[in-house]
């Protein structure tokens, strides 16, 4: 038995948004695979649910009119793995969320909970950052987009108005970010299954045609700072440079200047920026070969 | 106060119905309310995967799986893989040939994430077996031969018996 106040059950987003306008204090549950940990913990003990894990319309992945990649928030992280449309479009998404825990928690844990806990470490965020996401919310007056770097505000704080009854209804990538653009996400942990990222690291790059300079390269990190977080100066060091080894080491130092890990349990703030620029360096290798570059 | 639900589901293949507690979780329900005691409570946190269930074919931890989410769900358990005339599955005879079981907590779980291995119809190589395989802990540390019971199972699925019988 789990330690909750009481239980609310919603079947649509029409329902949720009226039952969080009712129990404002009430706890979101989707997959509930972080949730139901920190009641048994006893983080949550004692809460009132709202479980949205019924409301089927918020599963799936689809293309928009506009061609952007729609991921509704209740996809499980298997179902967005396994789902056609990422794999040939965004495919490093699919491997960033193929790391988070293990298969069971794949089946059950949702890409809209990885977001709203608001952690550095989720597996999905660095990739939705350097892809630059739009987050889309559902309240009582309708709805409402965002950049993903806007909705994270703080460490375990992110930008849902709760007195508008609102919920995470989607996560969006843009075509401009998906077009002609290949990815990789490196996740840095001392074990490869269970883990939690000590730090993740996800690059993607657009090249000119020719394959010889760099048209567009983003890059993002997980647990490089307080949220997950764009690495702007080693961004601009090497956007319209051509694609050369020391172009790519230069890149990698630069991340320097943008991250700011922390001491924690898990590894040292040094250790953390020493992986923090092999990393960069690797991820971006990996996504010029991609991109059918070389180097 | 307590509030309960009515959940209706199918369990091992039989449609059932049961008026559960909302604070229980599936592996309360099944264990307590249905007397499927292969369901183990391991960590209770979702590491250990002693608990796992199929749910819709999908290998879930149900200690962090809500009992009132089972409504309209297909539930397997190990109890679930016995034929009708006792006979068991192949993977748990293949568990069974390879000594896969030692004290046998985890086993029931690891037959069922096994399960939806072989039931996808896919040939992995090792590395992604082992990967599809790590979401349970052994605490005798029996890994290999639970890997090559599994392994074994999934080459004659697909028709490759010799194959299977090289598989050390």
């Amino acid at each position: 038995m789990y330690d909750m106040k009481a239980l609310y059950e919603a079947y649509t987003v029409e329902e949720a948004v009226k039952l969080r306008l009712e129990h404002p204090e009430a706890q979101i549950i989707a997959g509930g695979t972080d949730v139901l940990v920190q009641m048994r913990e006893g983080r949550r003990a004692g809460k009132e649910l709202i479980s949205i894990q019924k409301i089927d319309s918020m599963r799936g992945v689809c293309m928009d009119e506009q061609e952007n990649i729609r991921i509704g928030s209740l996809t499980t992280f298997s179902h967005i793995t396994h789902n056609p449309i990422i794999m040939e479009k965004i495919n490093v998404l699919g491997e960033a969320v193929d790391m988070v825990g293990g298969p069971q928690i794949r089946n059950a844990g949702t890409i809209g909970g990885n977001t709203c806990n608001g952690v550095t470490s989720a597996d999905s965020a660095s990739t939705l950052h350097a892809w630059e996401a739009i987050v889309e919310l559902t309240g009582v007056n309708g709805k409402r987009y965002l950049p993903i770097k806007d909705f994270y505000i703080k460490a375990g704080t992110v930008d849902i108005n709760v007195a508008e009854g609102e919920i995470q209804t989607a996560i969006l990538i843009p075509k401009a970010s998906w077009e002609n653009t290949k990815g990789f996400y490196i996740k840095y942990g001392m074990r490869n299954a269970m883990e939690i990222a000590t730090t993740g690291c996800s690059v993607n790059v657009r090249l000119s045609e020719d394959k010889k300079t760099f048209d567009r390269v983003r890059i993002a990190y997980g647990v490089a700072g307080p949220v997950p977080m764009r690495a702007p100066s080693a961004e601009a060091v090497v956007n319209g440079q051509p694609v050369t080894m020391e172009n790519i080491e230069t890149f990698s130092r630069a991340v320097l200047e943008d991250i700011n890990p922390r001491d924690s349990w898990r590894a040292s703030k040094a250790f953390r920026k020493h992986i923090a620029v092999e990393m960069a360096k690797r991820a971006l290798i990996e996504s010029v070969k991609r991109c059918g570059g070389e180097i | 106060m307590a509030q309960y639900a009515l959940v209706k589901c199918n369990i091992n293949g039989k449609d059932v119905e049961k008026i559960v507690d909302v604070r229980a979780s599936l592996t309360d329900m099944l264990r307590n309310d249905f007397r499927l005691t292969s369901v183990k409570k391991g960590c209770e946190v979702g590491e250990c995967g002693a608990c796992t269930a199929l749910i819709d074919g999908e290998a879930i931890n149900t200690c962090l799986y809500l009992a009132v989410w089972a409504d309209g769900k297909h539930i397997i358990t190990l109890e679930g893989l016995m034929n009708p005339d006792g006979t068991i599955s192949d993977v748990q005879k293949a568990f069974m040939e390879e000594t896969s079981i030692q004290c046998g907590f985890c086993i029931p779980g690891f037959i069922l994430t096994a399960t939806e291995i072989v039931n996808s119809g896919k040939e992995y190589t090792d590395d992604e077996l082992r990967k599809l395989l790590s979401g349970h802990l052994c605490r005798c540390t029996g890994y290999q031969n639970i890997f090559r019971a599994v392994k074994k199972t999934m080459l004659r699925r697909l028709g490759k018996n010799e194959e299977a019988e090289l598989v050390r």
